[in-house]
């Protein structure tokens, strides 16, 4: 398995291959340079996942955790050193599958929409570098390489979210991704250096002795750990720079926000899941409650969002704490008993990806048809985008749980190991499932029903009463629709994966079958679901739509604000933290720290401006001081003496 | 008759003091080169005084009194070429414009 080592350094040489020569690169050498990289990374990845899952099972009925490549990086101490390599587990093999075929769909995607872009090469680097490091997250044998590469996928996300450097919400938006998901990575540091202390290393697989020795301070460094994971993955609070980073590349959105990066705070719990399991269970529970929360409270505001992207993000915050509920949920390692949930979660997190990359490049390609991301400016689009929305309707129902779609198998794992743990955190999840039928298909209805704003812009200028010509919507451009249909594909086909045979949470071989009650209930919820969605938005606009917006006006527009969350935290921040924590401390800096040295420097100026004219460069004074000074020495030689 | 050692000094003193004097308060570089082979001329006398009342079979302190008077003249030597080109330089020897030291 040696050549898993170019999974990883070939997108690294594409990155600097394009960033040191990009620029002298046409358009077209450097989309095909980043694209045929990760070609050659995916035949790669799926080889790999080929060989390691073909080499069958050993004697204790697991697969092999197998360590191609490791190296000593910087040694600590005796035992505790900070390693490189690669380790490829079931997880980690998934998840290489994952971000190669998304990375890839992106870069084909990519292609299309950002042909002509200024800055194309750049955004083929970053496209590189965020691949990169999101393979060397995945594969780390250590916490502290996944670290590394953790905030690596942290910068690729700041930089892409910045494309648009000359627009001033990217800048902001990239800022606040950048900040605030480091802010929670401190935590995360927190928590990997008490559990590198205290275990003595920082592999994934601690000595008994070491972690029965450590047991004590397990479940602080595993729920610090658990902050960072919330920082990245967006649960609430810590979700509020995900809408805003929709301000990059539609095709980033898709690649970096909703498929890939966003899941590693679920993989960074899946990967501690043992650990998690058998020392830590009330953490692993609070995840459970954070993510529920999380889950109800980003379906409530995707139902009211009017910019399609930021629906498709908070969709993507409720997907994302679906996973993290149903690794909480787990009360066991035994997946018969009380551990579904795992195997359910790393399911959910295989078929997301590929139908919420749908929905996002799906995204993509009516904003690129219409040129606005609002609500508004959609409409009727089916009739101009057949493709298009047929493949988005494909990921909704999917999204939503309708069989024989992914979502649906995987969503009804989640639910079925939520029923498990209690009946309420089940209901509780089956009702946000609903609410994800409904959003998706308000949004769906949203765009591609109802009336078309081109035509009525167009009726508008045809009678003379506006001078603006409208645009015509068209479908999108080969090299776009591709993506969106092998997408679609896997989204109709990806459910059937028999999953639990490669991946499981003691790595026994599971096999899924469907809780009978359990599907009946979400189908029937998210098929009402969907029902009151059409009532309600599918001829534009409805009587029920309007009695509703007039009735629960407040808290229609307390969702539309996110429900202040993010006035919140400006509040804590600026008001709070600035000015009773910050200012003070500045304040000290520069009138007592600062001013003591500056007291230093002027005391020690105005001594040497004392002293200073006894150097005057005249000779006769020169020769009195050494006169004096020598009559002086001598009449005290002679009056000791 | 003898004449008493201390003459000699207080005329060497009187002789150095005035060399001091005037090396500190004149202005000029010649003056006050003049003034340095005053005090030599001091020092001199009391190596020849010292020898010939202290140790009278001896001749260090002559030796020390001629070797002084020769250093003396190559030290003249010396600073008046520096002088020389102090005035070739700044087309003065008045020692108040000489002050390049205190840099």
């Amino acid at each position: 398995m040696d050549f898993t080592l170019s999974i990883l350094a070939l997108p690294l040489l594409s990155f600097l291959t394009l960033a040191l020569a990009g620029k002298f690169m046409s358009h077209k050498a450097a989309g095909i340079t980043g694209t045929a990289t990760l070609t050659a990374v995916t035949v790669l990845a799926y080889a790999t996942a080929a060989i390691y899952f073909g080499a069958g099972r050993t004697a204790e009925g697991i697969f092999a955790t197998i360590t191609p490549f490791n190296i000593e990086w910087l040694p600590l101490g005796d035992t505790l050193s900070i390693d490189l390599g690669i380790m490829l587990d079931p997880i980690s093999v998934m998840m290489l599958i994952v971000i190669s075929t998304v990375s890839l769909m992106v870069h084909i995607y990519s292609l299309g929409y950002m042909k002509g872009e200024r800055g194309f090469q750049r955004y083929y680097t970053f496209l590189s570098l965020f691949t990169f490091s999101m393979l060397g997250l995945v594969v780390a044998t250590n916490i502290f390489q996944m670290y590394i590469f953790w905030e690596l996928v942290g910068v690729s996300s700041y930089l892409l979210i910045g494309f648009y450097y000359t627009k001033p919400a990217a800048i902001a938006a990239s800022k606040k991704a950048f900040i605030v998901t480091r802010f929670a990575d401190l935590f995360f540091l927190i928590g990997i250096l008490i559990y590198g202390y205290y275990t003595g290393t920082f592999t994934f697989a601690p000595q008994e002795s070491a972690l029965i020795a450590a047991s004590g301070v397990l479940p602080t460094a595993l729920g610090l750990m658990f902050v960072g994971g919330a920082g990245k993955s967006a649960m609430f609070p810590l979700h509020i720079w995900l809408p805003d980073a929709m301000e990059g590349p539609t095709p980033v959105s898709a690649l970096i926000h909703a498929a890939t990066m966003v899941v590693a705070g679920v993989y960074l719990v899946a990967r501690m899941f043992p650990l998690f399991v058998e020392y830590a269970p009330d953490v692993l529970h609070i995840i459970a409650y954070a993510g529920a929360f999380t889950a109800l409270y980003a379906a409530v505001v995707a139902c009211v969002q009017t910019d399609i992207k930021r629906v498709l993000a908070f969709s993507t915050i409720s997907q994302i704490a679906f996973m993290m509920v149903a690794l909480g949920v787990c009360t066991s390692a035994d997946p018969h008993n009380g551990g579904l949930g795992y195997m359910a979660s790393m399911f959910h997190l295989f078929t997301h990806a590929m139908f919420k990359g749908l929905l996002f490049l799906g995204a993509g390609a009516i904003i690129h048809s219409v040129h606005s991301n609002e609500k508004m400016y959609m409409g009727g689009l089916r009739r101009y985008m057949p493709i298009t929305h047929i493949t988005f309707l494909i990921a909704c129902l999917a999204i939503a749980g309708i069989p024989p779609f992914s979502g649906f198998f995987s969503k009804d794992e989640i639910l079925a190991a939520c029923y498990a743990y209690s009946n309420a955190t089940g209901l509780f999840m089956s009702f946000v499932a609903a609410l994800t039928a409904f959003y998706m298909f308000r949004l769906y209805y949203l765009i591609f029903w109802g009336k078309s704003h081109y035509e009525e812009q167009k009726a508008l200028y045809d009678a003379g009463r506006t001078t603006h010509k409208p645009h015509k919507p068209h479908e999108a451009p080969a090299t776009m629709t591709v993506p969106l249909i092998i997408l679609a594909a896997i989204s109709c086909v990806a459910g059937f994966i028999p999953f639990g045979r490669f991946i499981s949470s003691n790595g026994t071989a599971y096999a899924i079958h469907i809780d009978k009650s359990v599907a009946a209930t979400s189908i029937a919820l998210a098929v009402g679901a969907i029902f009151l969605a059409t009532l309600m938005y599918k001829s534009g606009n409805s009587r029920i739509t309007r009695g509703l917006n007039s009735s629960l006006r407040e808290l229609m527009s307390a969702a539309y604000n996110r429900f202040y969350i993010d006035d919140l935290w400006l509040f804590v921040t600026k008001k709070v933290i600035f000015n009773c924590i910050s200012r003070p401390i500045a304040w000290f800096d520069r009138k007592f720290i600062d001013g003591t040295l500056d007291k230093l420097a002027a005391g020690t100026q105005k001594a040497a401006t004392f002293i200073r004219p006894v150097q005057s460069g005249n000779v006769q004074s020169y020769s009195v001081w050494f006169l004096s000074g020598a009559l002086i020495i001598i009449l005290v030689l002679i009056y000791l003496a | 008759m003898i004449i008493p050692a201390h003459y000699f000094l207080i005329l060497s003193a009187i002789l150095f003091f005035i060399g001091v004097f005037g090396f500190f308060t004149r202005r000029n570089l010649v003056s006050l080169l003049i003034s340095t082979e005053l005090m030599l001329n001091a020092v001199d006398i009391n190596f020849a005084v010292f020898n010939a009342y202290c140790h009278p079979g001896l001749l260090e302190g002559y030796v020390f009194a001629i070797f002084g008077i020769g250093i003396a003249a190559a030290e003249t030597a010396v600073a008046i070429a520096i002088i020389i080109n102090v005035y070739r330089n700044i087309h003065s020897i008045h020692i108040k414009r000489l002050r390049e030291l205190k840099h």
